[in-house]
């Protein structure tokens, strides 16, 4: 059952993937994006990580994806529709991409199996997923978390100061 | 196998999703099935109140609203980083709540700085 | 590790210094009128947080944090970096219109974001404060608003780093999902115990390409010389010193502990990359007419130099890389200087052009400029000859006699396009009307500081080398 799940997600987020980058329409493109958005949500859920998915939704699905429109919109794409999608060199484009996919795939090979650690799958399924994320991050990973919201702070000045018409 | 785990409790989600996929497509199905087609030049035309249509539909935003994205993207973030915070607040106790008063006292300052520089404002 | 408490933050201090500098700074430039102010609080806050840093040596955070003299030594860089750039700006902001206090706390933060890497126990501590350095520098490189050509620069910045952002976490979950962990010491034990396999090969190269990217290694070089070229000279000042220096510093860490004992599996890439470096730096140097597009190829090819300590590693080869990124801080933010310096009201100044004669009409500037292009060809008495001498003695050292050659060959190459500059200055007649100098009391005491530690290291490296010498353990 759950391998149903998995095919029928992985297919479509690949699926829709290739639309995002095939559409002519950009603003298409950016609605296929929302809906691959949403699968890869569905891909969270299966590994038990509801927190994850939520934040996918949240601010993937809901915030980003009103930044692309957004930018879609103010650059006016009407000339750009008719240009063709596709540059040609598809030997030396194809040949990156399938290198890139046996890298990963080969990669995959090596990976750890069964988790380690105290944050087991049991004991992640003990204390529930958002206790557990919690948990680690606001022990374990509370460096990260605050070099974070500096990250943030740099993102809010940059974009204020690079795209406010007329600055104070 | 480690992670092979159906999360059953969504259920009623899935359920309602394939519902309301039903619901809107079955409704434009039907549509199309029962309702007449007399189409004329006239009625295919865009409708813009009785007005004949004028330029394009398509029209570039205005740079404005990009920083009220981004901005809403920033703290949209920050507020999603509350809520696990909130979830294990009771476990973690007081350096819990001081390193969530950093992380917020942070973008506060990023909020003042939005705010002096009339990020807000609709010039 | 559920124990949280403040004395965990004692290795930090120097990081929450500067943090906290950031913040103020941001919010000087709301109410002080004149931006000088923020400038200056930046520099005040630096001098703070340097004398904090060798106070502050220990682990943190589980590991996730190190500081140690590897790292005090790279943060040491920073701040000079940092210092000399502050100074560099103040007059030329005026000069570009665009004279805002944000710039000061960018500097700040991006900074800050070195330090972190430089200090990084962790893969994810590393790539968050990569993108903290990196997302600073994208909206410094744009900085000037009104330009177009800035612009450019940050947008092409952007996408490239971005780029290189991806490659770096495809490296990083790959590394996770092998061997479980992000720690980089962990790492490195659970490669010992596993030994080489094709995935692992597969994510260090990987990991690699980032750095290769961060580092402008060639072929990863492409967005260097664009992005110089576009950016605000100062910020190519500081780009080209700062960002290079941390990439170094975490790129040194992460492969020599975390792959240290693959290193016979690596170093082959890494000299390959190095020479291609030091060609494609050196060689389309020479074709340049603009000065900023030239000291980019330049700073490409110094990147192919520094990488040769990571070839060599261990001790000695840090040492000598260390002390290389240095010596070409000092030597790269001074040869900046006198470009910002020949920038005024209207008067670009950044064609090799406008150096013509210059000794005649401006004999100090030429002067100055002489020292810089001497220390950066590597002519002795000059800092310059040193950073190289201690390099090749390393290299060969280590048994790579013949990559010696290929960098003295190289040099002597570097040494046409440094040596016209000088040519220019010295021996042709100005054209035209004659370049007037802006020169500022804080670009006469960048300058000042910069030529002096150039020349003062060049006849008595003794201090520094040893200096290095301690802080790569």
């Amino acid at each position: 059952m759950v391998e149903w799940f998995f095919g029928y997600l992985a297919g479509a987020v690949i699926l829709l993937a290739i639309l995002v980058v095939a559409s002519r329409n950009p603003v298409h493109s950016v609605l296929w994006m929302l809906l691959m958005f949403l699968h890869v949500a569905g891909l969270y859920l299966l590994l038990n990580a509801e927190f994850l998915a939520a934040t996918q939704v949240i601010v993937y699905a809901g915030a980003i994806l009103v930044l692309f429109l957004f930018v879609v919109m103010l650059l006016n794409l009407r000339e750009e529709i008719k240009i063709r999608r596709f540059t040609g060199g598809w030997l030396f484009k194809g040949l990156t991409a399938l290198g890139i996919i046996y890298v990963l795939r080969r990669g995959l090979e090596g990976f750890r199996v069964g988790f380690e650690g105290p944050w087991s799958i049991e004991a992640v399924g003990r204390a529930t997923h958002t206790r557990a994320l919690g948990q680690v991050l606001f022990t374990e990973y509370i460096l990260p978390f605050e070099i974070a919201s500096l990250l943030l702070l740099v993102a809010i000045v940059g974009a204020v100061f690079l795209s406010k018409k007329r600055l104070r | 196998m480690p992670g092979s785990y159906l999360p059953s409790s969504y259920l009623p989600v899935l359920i309602f999703l394939v519902i309301s996929l039903v619901f809107g497509l079955g409704a434009l199905v039907m549509g199309g099935m029962f309702r007449l087609r007399r189409p004329y030049a006239e009625k295919l035309r865009p409708y813009e109140s009785g007005v004949t249509p004028v330029g394009e539909p398509r029209q570039r935003f205005s740079v404005r609203f990009y920083v009220i994205a981004m901005l809403f993207v920033v703290f949209d973030v920050e507020v999603i980083f509350l809520y696990p915070w909130a979830v294990v607040f009771d476990r973690i106790g007081l350096f819990a709540f001081i390193e969530m008063v950093i992380f917020i006292f942070i973008l506060l300052v990023g909020y003042v700085y939005a705010w002096r520089k009339e990020a807000f404002v609709w010039e | 590790m559920n124990e949280i408490n403040v004395s965990m933050l004692a290795p930090l201090l120097p990081e929450v210094i500067m943090a906290s500098a950031g913040i103020l700074v941001l919010l000087v430039e709301l109410v002080a009128r004149r931006k000088e102010t923020a400038g200056l609080l930046s520099i005040a806050a630096v001098a703070v947080a340097a004398y904090y840093v060798p106070h502050s040596f220990g682990k943190s955070f589980g590991g996730m944090f190190v500081s140690d003299g590897y790292s005090a030594f790279f943060k040491f860089i920073f701040f000079i970096n940092l210092i000399l750039t502050v100074l560099l700006s103040m007059r030329y902001l005026v000069i570009e219109k665009s004279n805002h206090g944000e710039y000061y706390s960018l500097v700040v933060f991006s900074t800050l974001g070195m330090m972190l890497m430089a200090s990084a126990g962790d893969l994810i501590v590393l790539y968050l404060g990569l993108e903290l350095m990196a997302l600073s520098s994208y909206v410094l490189a744009g900085f000037i608003r009104h330009d177009a050509r800035s612009s450019e620069a940050a947008v092409k910045y952007f996408l490239l780093g971005a780029f290189s952002s991806a490659l770096l976490l495809y490296g990083i979950t790959l590394v996770y999902g092998l061997t479980g962990t992000t720690d980089v010491s962990l790492i490195g034990a659970a490669v010992v115990e596993k030994g080489l396999s094709t995935p692992l090969f597969l994510s260090v190269v990987f990991l690699m390409a980032a750095f290769g990217f961060k580092t402008a290694l060639a072929p990863f070089h492409m967005w260097a010389p664009d992005v110089y070229e576009g950016a605000p000279t100062s910020v190519t000042a500081f780009m080209s010193v700062g960002p290079k220096a941390a990439a170094f510093a975490a790129f040194g860490r992460v492969f020599l502990t975390g792959f240290g004992s693959l290193s016979t599996d690596w170093t082959g890439i890494l000299v390959v990359l190095s020479i291609l470096t030091m060609a494609v730096g050196n060689i389309l140097a020479i074709q340049q007419d603009n000065i900023k597009r030239m000291l980019a190829y330049s700073s490409v090819a110094h990147a192919g130099y520094a990488v040769l300590g990571i070839i060599v590693g261990g001790a000695e080869g840090l040492a000598a890389m260390m002390n290389y990124l240095f010596i070409y801080g000092f030597m790269n933010l001074g040869a900046f200087a006198v470009v910002i310096m020949l920038r005024s009201e209207g008067v670009r100044g950044e064609a090799l052009e406008d150096y013509k004669g210059l000794a005649k009409t401006h004999p100090f500037a030429a002067a100055v400029m002489l020292v810089f292009m001497f220390s950066l060809t590597g002519i002795p008495p000059t800092a310059g000859f040193i950073g190289k001498f201690y390099l090749f003695k390393a290299v060969v050292g280590a048994g790579y006699a013949w990559l010696a050659v290929v960098t003295v060959i190289f040099s002597a190459i570097s040494a046409y396009f440094y040596l016209r500059v000088v040519m220019y200055m010295y021996m042709l007649e100005p054209e035209g009307e004659a370049v007037t100098l802006s020169l500022s009391p804080s670009l006469g005491l960048a300058l000042l500081i910069t030529t002096l530690v150039v020349i003062l290291i060049g006849v008595y490296p003794s201090p520094l080398l040893s200096f290095a010498r301690l802080a790569a353990g």
